[in-house]
């Protein structure tokens, strides 16, 4: 049942993205250039060899991207539609949030992009393999990785009686709430986000203050840049002291909805158990 | 007024300002709960948000104020010009490129007093600058043109830095270099900015008779015994510790040089050594008061200390100019 | 009180003080005449020390601080810079008679009074200075150079823009100063207020001091003729010498 609910979920993304492509869909791209993280990735794990041509620089980034290592065995780009439309490709992956003017650009110049929207929920992870996937030409391989990552998923799921309460600090005091990707893995390592006590279901800036008086157990840190910040060094804070611990701190596999997000689960869980 | 009432009552004014300062926060504790946590302790969330993030933003927002009205009465009693304040000739725009710069290369985690000793040294580079430039023979026209220079330069080097920076966040701070504040500072800042603070206080307050002779110009105040060239090297060292010392942990918050002075000229009939002490209290009410409002008027956004200090500061700045000019100035 | 020993300033290469050699003593009160830039300002303000010479200067050799209780400058830049009351302003003089970290003490504020009353400001004691006109704002600078209470007073045209009674006035109160055991030393254009009450005249040219005596010796038609290009009326009168120049020579 779960099986079918999904696959008709595929068929209608792939319906979608046929007519938004459909150039392409007459046969598979053999140029592939993604602009975005989160399809960097996901093209890095479905692309056949040699149809990926370029990543985005931010796919070699520690702090942002899972797949470093991988993503130096492809050439970079930053984004720009000169740069991108001289790579001569017949499809680009982009994320909705994309500089428009660089998306119209590509489009004009006859170029096929396809958009993916941010993932918010674990959810997600399964229809953006698909979507992209299906944009590649290679439906046969995302099926084989979401349903592994369902597989492994399912195995992470405990009954827990206790949830302790953790949460989400980024630079400048923002949190992610539970209808984020980052308050779903959190969730999902079996913590409670106190995001919500605080009323910030969507995330938001929580003042470090109210922070304190929510008094989580955990505090889950976004991940450190290079250079200093004045917003980073709201997380040093002293009065954060007793809230953090090694290693909870966000990074490369919790930015996008790839199959990676389970690490960050592990990890998370095997913090959550020290905890207790 | 007397001496007898003013300063007492400044200090009252002070006292006040910083128990409200305590007081106001987005954590939502009632005014007993919150100071029997900060005096005894009790309530362990309530007193690690008393003791660890408002008691050092309050302290903080009095000492920069102190060392901003200190500094700018100083300036202003020196070079014998009311429009003479560290924000305007630049002195605090060039102590946030000298933080900026030690931050962003690295040597502000590398060394312990780092940060604000690069405060120190574009503060210091600025007002001896000014005092070349516009020196007391300079007419006030001088003096304003080359603290827009300076100002100009150094907020264009500081975005430049801050761009530069491999961090993604510290391009999106030069606001907080330009306006100031003193949100989530930690008694860290505080021990970190007080030793070359409280330098410069000293070096300042020795000012007074030097200060006061100087109403009759230079050439009597150097009959009358003054040592015109200590004068000049305290006020330099003096403004550079305190005013780079404030900026390195709290960026550029201008006007209060000026605003504090103006008001309280007339109290201290003009007095240039009865102004020092004042200014400094007053000053430190004035960031008090402005740090009260931000957590007050918008508490949800991060509101800087500039806007509102220059809600003030730039109406009468203005006015200043307009009567200068008026008098024929 | 004063003792100038081959005394020049030079501003580059040209001497605006040439080798001027002198003394001052108490109980004198000493007119300082030339034509414009013959020097008389830099002369003082050298002797003071504020400005490098070469030679010897008595009032230079000292410390600041003791060389304030010396010598009470006037400096002819009338300026008061903020708007003080008179009593501040006049106060102002006491300065090199506080102790560091000092207050105001009874004697202070007695020489205060005393300057005030000399120089008939009494009225004006706690008006705000720089909203006096000109001549009150020069009888409260002299007070202030009263207040300091220094044997030696050096005054740089102290009396340009006051009304006659005012100028005679304040000559008046050099020469008593000089009498009571002061040495005053005051550059002043007008002749004829000089001759009138000072008890000794330097005459100074481009830099030299080419006359130096009582005014009778000095004020003769032939140094009047040389240095100020002019011709003079003098009579001894009841009332005291009357001394008028009267047209310029060609």
């Amino acid at each position: 049942m779960w099986g079918c609910v999904r696959r008709s979920r595929i068929v209608a993304a792939a319906l979608l993205w046929a007519l938004a492509a459909w150039p392409a869909m007459a046969a598979p791209p053999e140029r592939v250039v993604s602009i975005n993280l989160c399809t960097d990735q996901l093209a890095m794990m479905l692309a056949a060899p040699g149809q990926l041509v370029s990543v985005s620089a931010l796919a070699r980034e520690p702090q942002s991207s899972a797949m470093v290592a991988e993503a130096m065995r492809y050439p970079v780009n930053r984004g720009q539609a000169e740069e991108v439309f001289l790579l001569d490709p017949d499809l680009v992956l982009a994320g909705s949030y994309t500089t428009p003017a660089t998306v119209d650009m590509l489009r004009r110049l006859g170029i096929p992009v396809v958009t993916l929207p941010p993932a918010t929920s674990l959810d997600a992870v399964s229809d953006q393999i698909a979507q992209v996937g299906a944009a590649l030409g290679r439906a046969a391989a995302a099926d084989r990785l979401a349903a592994d990552f369902e597989a492994r998923r399912a195995r992470l799921r405990a009954a827990l009686a206790e949830r302790p309460r953790a949460a989400l600090y980024y630079a400048n005091g923002y949190t992610a709430g539970d209808s984020s990707l980052a308050g779903e893995i959190l969730v999902a390592a079996g913590f409670e986000n106190v995001a919500t006590e605080a009323g910030l279901a969507q995330g938001g800036a929580l003042a470090l203050e109210r922070l304190v008086m929510l008094a989580p157990e955990l505090v889950v840190e976004g991940a450190r840049y290079p250079g200093a910040s004045r917003g980073e060094a709201l997380l040093a804070h002293p009065a954060l002291d007793g809230l953090r611990r090694a290693g909870a701190r966000t990074g490369g596999d919790w930015a996008c909805g790839t199959p990676h997000v389970l690490r960050a689960i592990e990890e998370l869980a095997a913090i959550r158990e020290t905890l207790e | 007024m007397t001496a007898r009432v003013l300063l007492p009552g400044l200090g009252l004014l002070v006292a006040v300002l910083f128990l409200a300062a305590l007081l106001v926060g987005p954590a939502g504790i009632g005014p007993g709960e919150s100071l029997a946590a900060l005096l005894t302790g009790r309530g362990e969330a309530v007193t690690l948000v008393m003791r660890e993030i408002r008691l050092p933003r309050a302290l903080l927002a009095a000492m920069i104020g102190a060392s901003l009205g200190l500094s700018g009465a100083a300036m202003q009693g020196y070079l014998r010009n009311p429009l003479a304040e560290p924000g305007l000739i630049g002195v605090t725009g060039s102590a946030a490129l000298g933080a900026v710069i030690a931050l962003q290369t690295g040597l502000a985690g590398a060394v312990a007093l780092a940060l604000p000793l690069a405060g120190l040294a574009g503060a210091g580079a600025a007002v001896a600058l000014i005092l070349l430039l516009a020196g007391p023979r300079g007419s006030a026209f001088t003096l304003i043109l080359a603290g827009i220079a300076i100002s100009a330069l150094a907020g264009a080097l500081t975005s430049l830095a801050l761009n530069l920076s491999p961090n993604p966040f510290a391009a999106m701070e030069t606001m907080f270099w330009m306006l100031g504040s003193v949100a989530d500072r930690s008694f860290r800042h505080v021990w970190l900015a007080l030793p070359f603070m409280a330098l410069g206080w000293a070096a300042l307050a020795t000012l007074g008779r030097g200060l006061d002779a100087l109403t009759l110009g230079e050439d009597a105040a150097a009959a009358l015994g003054i040592r015109l060239a200590r004068m000049r090297l305290l006020l330099v060292c003096g403004t550079a510790a305190s005013v780079g010392a404030a900026t390195a942990v709290a960026g550029a918050i201008g006007f209060v040089g000026l605003v504090v002075p103006h008001l309280l000229r007339p109290l201290v009939g003009a007095q240039p050594s009865r102004l020092l002490f004042a200014s400094a209290l007053g000053g430190a009410a004035m960031v008090l008061a402005a740090d009260i409002a931000v957590r007050v008027v918008v508490p949800e956004r991060d509101l800087k200390l500039g806007v509102l200090t220059a809600l003030v500061g730039a109406p009468l700045f203005l006015h200043l100019i307009y009567k200068t000019r008026r008098e024929g100035v | 009180m004063l003792r100038l020993d081959a005394f020049s300033v030079y501003r580059g290469p040209c001497p605006v003080v040439d080798d001027v050699t002198c003394e001052v003593a108490r109980g004198e009160c000493v007119g300082l005449i030339g034509p414009n830039g013959a020097g008389k300002t830099t002369l003082m303000r050298g002797a003071l020390g504020l400005l490098p010479a070469v030679g010897e200067s008595s009032l230079a050799r000292l410390a600041p601080a003791e060389r304030a209780r010396a010598a009470a400058w006037m400096p002819q830049r009338r300026e008061i810079n903020w708007p003080v009351s008179v009593e501040t302003l006049v106060r102002l003089g006491r300065t090199p008679h506080l102790p560091p970290g000092g207050r105001w003490g009874a004697a202070d504020r007695a020489a205060v009074d005393h300057a005030l009353a000399r120089m008939g400001l009494d009225a004006f004691r706690d008006r705000t200075a720089t909203q006096l006109s000109g001549g009150e704002q020069a009888r409260a600078l002299i007070a202030r150079a009263l207040a300091q209470e220094a044997p030696l007073l050096l005054a740089d045209e102290p009396i340009a823009g006051l009304d006659p009674a005012h100028q005679i006035m304040t000559m008046e109160v050099f020469a008593e100063l000089a009498a009571e055991g002061h040495a005053v030393v005051v550059s002043i254009h007008d002749l004829g207020l000089a001759a009138r009450h000072c008890t000794r005249l330097m005459m100074l040219e481009r830099g030299r001091l080419v006359a130096d005596g009582p005014p009778g010796e000095v004020l003769t038609p032939e140094n009047l003729a040389r240095v100020f290009h002019v011709r003079a009326h003098y009579a001894d009168t009841p009332a005291g010498p009357v001394f008028q120049p009267t047209e310029t020579i060609r």
